[in-house]
């Protein structure tokens, strides 16, 4: 078996602010292989953006990592001073937005930046980086690249922004890119473009590939690999089609029992009772119990650990109803 | 007659960026014409710069259109003045995407619910005050909840209050303007099976605008697929989405992620993005990106027609 | 009844409740409390002034020349002017005049220029263009000559002063709410209100004008450091206070010509001076940083 490219494990990062400490991520364990990718998914607040951003150090104040360690090519991120993570941002480890605008500089031409992003990690001159960089917007599909290179982030539309930021991403050769709700701000025909993009990078390049989403259609459409999570704790996780097509966890369950399906027109949807814990107050057991229909006293007081699911061992949900007899 | 009217549908957006510089005109909604009838759900889908909320907004003259007609239960709402205008408000409301800003950050629950009451009504005092009850009870909130401000609620009791708000005058139609598109989906599930029970319940009329196919075609009786300020589709909505008959219609469902692998298509990539609707493209405005232009789809623009109780705007059907 | 008086006390216990968690958020800024402990200090001893000096403002019927240029002292702790008058009583006095003219200056600029803004930003057109240009002709003119011009016409005296600055102050809030107006008349939950058929008046009044409260507040706050500013150039060029009543701009005006050697007589009031202007502006920030709902979201 291949060596995974990063490994995330028990992975705490705490914000303290006035209203009390919030608990934005809570022991997140994750393998991503090379050349693969990996769906973390979940709702607003339950940590995927925050897990994202731990990888390369940069959780905002006044979160910090508590606990954990972060494996990439055999080294703990955590352990790594500042100066050595600038060299693996954007060198070995790069970074996509939502919104690609805030990313980018408005003063600046987008070849001024995407040349000074290599000239920063590669000693090569104006002209080779310049060449360097059209020729990663060529390989990107971009049609035209020396006018795109030539202008000024507003001049483009959203989907050519986000296009120039994988660019940026992959212009010194990253061999992990995080993409966090990387299409969520695009119109569904240029979602379909980005992410068709991304699957070719992967495939071509190798690229391991990050996607950081609260959508399971696109999860189910690009990804290898899954992690579901909620209220900062990895509760599901295994291939793509497995968890989705037969998933374990009442959370999972829920989410895609909430989801409109053509199967089920004018049908009530179902949704899932109360609200995401805010991250504040502790939940004793397990962090789904209070909105679980099928919750008991273990549920309320033990926190369940990841458990195989079938007889394949890829397959894993935290949930103290797996193996208990169906029903 | 339909219920909700709305013929040869214009709005043009006049820009100005200077005193010398020649304005530029936005071509927001160009002739559309559709019908609503009672107690339906009318859905409409599109990308952004479609004109999708510039329709909705023009229907219940929040905008003012630049030409055409909206009839509604028979009036003509653009012939509307005054006073006549706003007691026909009382029929007709909105429901935004994001509650955060459609609901006024310094007013109370119990404000905010009671405005349009005080606008129409003479309630006051604790006669207001039972009526808004009544309202948060409607939408599956309570009495506790009515003295506090919008921030403290999570995004789908916002909207909840936004739609008690939208109830209060008895309306009978409704624009519900992207109104789950901010939410999570296990919350967007309790918004839509509330619009659904309240419709059920009072006999509402739906117009309902998004960009989510699924969500639109769960929700809808009939949709009507928009592109560049034109209906290019519209028909019953299983119809629809089972066999969508325009090319842009197909790539658009095709393009939507779906989680049943039985409900996948084939990737149908459209090239390019949306163009500027300053600067629409001539003839078919969608033939710059459509995979089965023909040469003539840029001289000449398709009428919609009618084609097996769908009509269609597309050359390729006729 | 019951059910009223019970609604009345739970609304308000809403306000209350949001009223506490502003002082908490303030309390925590400590340079806006020590301003905000600064003012009340000048104030008070403004308002108080006859009863914690004895020492009255004009001095003591004929001028004490005797005693005139007294450095520092305990009996004098800021010494004594050219005319033999207690420093630290003229400060105290002398801060009747500064901050009434900061505060009038403020209350009269804000209630021209408020709703003039606001109608003019609702509106648009041209009741916008009518009123910004007049604005733009305030504007235009050198706002101390134009107090000149003033304070020659109607006559020299403190409440011309306050009127003189007064008007070459509102057009900057005209602008202020203008601008403000012209967002937020593009914000949904105003669009929302005209849907729901709310009269025009109704929203300025309910949506619009609390929304540029918070603003307005924070110039005002700020602006009464610099009215005091300019009411006290005003003195030192001779317009408006006129002696024997104490006034900060006024002493230094007189107090220059001593400065080498007797500083102290200009420093005070310049000190007062400058300490209440700084105290206004930072103020001003910190009411910036606690009034607005948007940056203090606490999701329940």
């Amino acid at each position: 078996m291949t060596e995974p490219l990063l490994r995330i494990e028990d992975l705490y990062v705490r914000f303290r602010t006035d209203e009390g400490t919030i608990r934005a991520v809570n022991g997140v364990n994750l393998e991503i292989m090379p050349g693969e990718m990996f769906g973390l998914v979940g709702e607003s607040g339950c940590g995927k953006s925050v897990t994202g951003l731990s990888i390369l150090k940069l959780v905002p104040h006044p979160g910090r990592i508590t606990r954990g360690k972060i494996w990439f090519r055999g080294e703990n991120l955590l352990e790594k001073p500042e100066s050595a993570m600038r060299e693996i941002r954007g060198r070995h480890i790069a970074m996509i937005f939502q919104d690609p605008m805030s990313s980018l500089n408005p003063v600046f031409t987008v070849g001024h930046q995407i040349t000074r992003v290599i000239r920063r990690h590669h000693h090569v001159s104006r002209r080779e980086a310049w060449e360097r960089a059209a020729g990663t917007l060529d390989d990107l599909g971009i049609p035209d690249p020396e006018r795109v290179m030539r202008s000024y982030p507003y001049e483009l539309s959203g989907g050519m922004q986000q296009r120039v930021m994988i660019a940026i991403a992959l212009s010194c050769g990253a061999e992990l890119l995080i993409a966090d709700e990387p299409t969520t701000a695009l119109d569904v025909t240029i979602q379909a473009q980005i992410l068709e993009l991304l699957n070719a990078l992967r495939i071509r390049r190798g690229v391991s590939i990050l996607m950081i989403t609260h959508d399971l259609g696109v999860v189910a459409e690009t990804c290898d690999r899954v992690a579901v999570l909620y209220a900062g704790r990895v509760v599901e996780s295994g291939p793509t089609d497995a968890v989705l097509q037969a998933p374990a966890h009442p959370y999972t369950q829920g989410l895609l029992n909430a989801l409109p399906r053509p199967s089920a027109r004018r049908k009530s949807l179902q949704a899932i009772p109360g609200s995401v814990p805010g991250g504040i107050e502790e939940i004793p057991g397990c962090p789904f119990h209070p909105r679980c229909a099928l919750a008991d006293d273990l549920c309320r007081s033990k926190t369940p650990i990841m458990t195989p699911v079938d007889s394949s061992g890829a397959h894993l949900a935290a949930c103290h109803l797996i193996g208990k007899s169906e029903g | 007659m339909a219920f909700v009217e709305a013929r040869d549908l214009t709005k043009h957006f006049v820009i100005r960026r200077g005193w010398f510089a020649r304005p530029t005109v936005v071509r927001a909604l160009t002739g559309v014409n559709l019908e609503i009838e009672r107690r339906e759900t009318l859905g409409v889908v599109g990308e952004s710069g479609c004109g999708k909320s510039t329709l909705g907004r023009c229907l219940i003259r929040l905008i003012e259109p630049t030409s055409g007609q909206v009839l509604f239960d028979g009036e003509d709402v653009l012939a509307l003045h005054g006073e006549e205008l706003r007691s026909l408000r009382r029929r007709m409301q909105i429901v935004f995407q994001n509650p955060f800003s459609s609901l006024n950050p310094r007013m109370t629950v119990r404000d905010i619910v009671a405005e349009p009451l005080k606008a129409h009504t003479n309630m006051r005092g604790s006669e207001l005050t039972a009526r808004v009850i009544e309202l948060l009870r409607q939408v599956g909130l309570n009495e506790s909840h009515l003295y506090r401000y919008p921030r403290e609620f999570s995004g789908g009791q916002a909207q909840r209050i936004a739609v008690a708000r939208a109830l209060a005058l008895n309306p009978d139609f409704i624009v519900l303007d992207e109104p789950t598109s901010a939410l999570d989906v296990s919350v967007q599930a309790t918004v839509v099976n509330l619009l659904e029970e309240l419709q059920a319940e009072l006999g509402l009329t739906y117009l309902f605008i998004s960009h989510d196919l699924s969500v639109v075609q769960h929700i809808s009786n009939r949709i009507a697929v928009m592109y560049l300020g034109e209906i290019v589709e519209m028909g019953n909505a299983e119809e629809i989405f089972h066999s969508p008959m325009h090319p842009y219609t197909q790539a658009l469902l095709s393009a939507t992620p779906m989680v049943d692998p039985e409900t996948r298509r084939e990737r149908i990539i459209l090239e390019g993005s949306v163009p500027n609707p300053a600067n629409p493209p001539s003839g078919c405005h969608f033939h710059t990106r459509c995979p089965a232009a023909m040469a003539f789809c840029a001289d000449e623009k398709p009428p919609l027609r009618e084609i097996n109780g769908r009509l269609v705007a597309c050359h390729l059907h006729e | 009844m019951q059910r009223w008086l019970g609604d009345i006390i739970r609304r308000n216990e809403a306000r209350l409740l949001e009223y506490r968690r502003m002082g908490r958020a303030f309390r925590r800024d400590v340079l806006a409390v020590a301003s905000l402990i600064v003012i009340i200090a000048f104030a008070l001893g403004a308002i108080f002034a006859p009863w914690l000096t004895p020492y009255p403002e004009q001095g003591e019927g004929e001028p004490n020349l005797s005693e005139k240029f007294s450095p520092p002292s305990p009996e004098h702790p800021f010494g004594t002017d050219n005319l033999g008058r207690d420093v630290l009583a003229r400060v105290l006095y002398g801060g009747r005049s500064s901050l009434s003219i900061g505060l009038m200056v403020v209350v009269i600029a804000v209630a021209i220029g408020t709703p003039l803004g606001a109608l003019a930003g609702y509106f648009g057109g041209w009741v916008d263009e009518l009123i910004m240009r007049v604005t733009d002709m305030f504007l235009a003119f050198p706002p101390l000559l134009l107090a000149i011009a003033i304070a020659s016409a109607l006559g020299n005296s403190f409440t011309n002063a306050m009127l003189a600055i007064a008007i070459t102050w509102w057009p900057w809030y005209t602008r202020l709410v203008r601008a403000q107006t012209l967002s937020l008349r593009e914000r949904e939950f105003v669009a929302a209100a005209r849907g729901m058929g709310v009269r025009t008046p109704t929203i300025i009044a309910r949506h619009i004008l609390p929304n540029v409260m918070t603003p307005v507040l924070v110039q005002a706050t700020s602006d009464i450091g610099s009215a005091i500013l300019t009411g006290a150039a005003m003195s030192f060029i001779g317009l408006g206070v006129r002696p024997p009543t104490a006034d900060w701009g006024a002493m230094v005006s007189t107090g220059r010509v001593y400065f080498l050697g007797q500083p102290w007589f200009a420093a005070f009031p310049g000190l007062a001076i400058f300490l209440v202007t700084l105290a206004f502006n930072l103020l001003g920030d910190g009411i910036r940083d606690v009034a607005d709902p948007q940056t203090r979201r606490s999701v329940q």
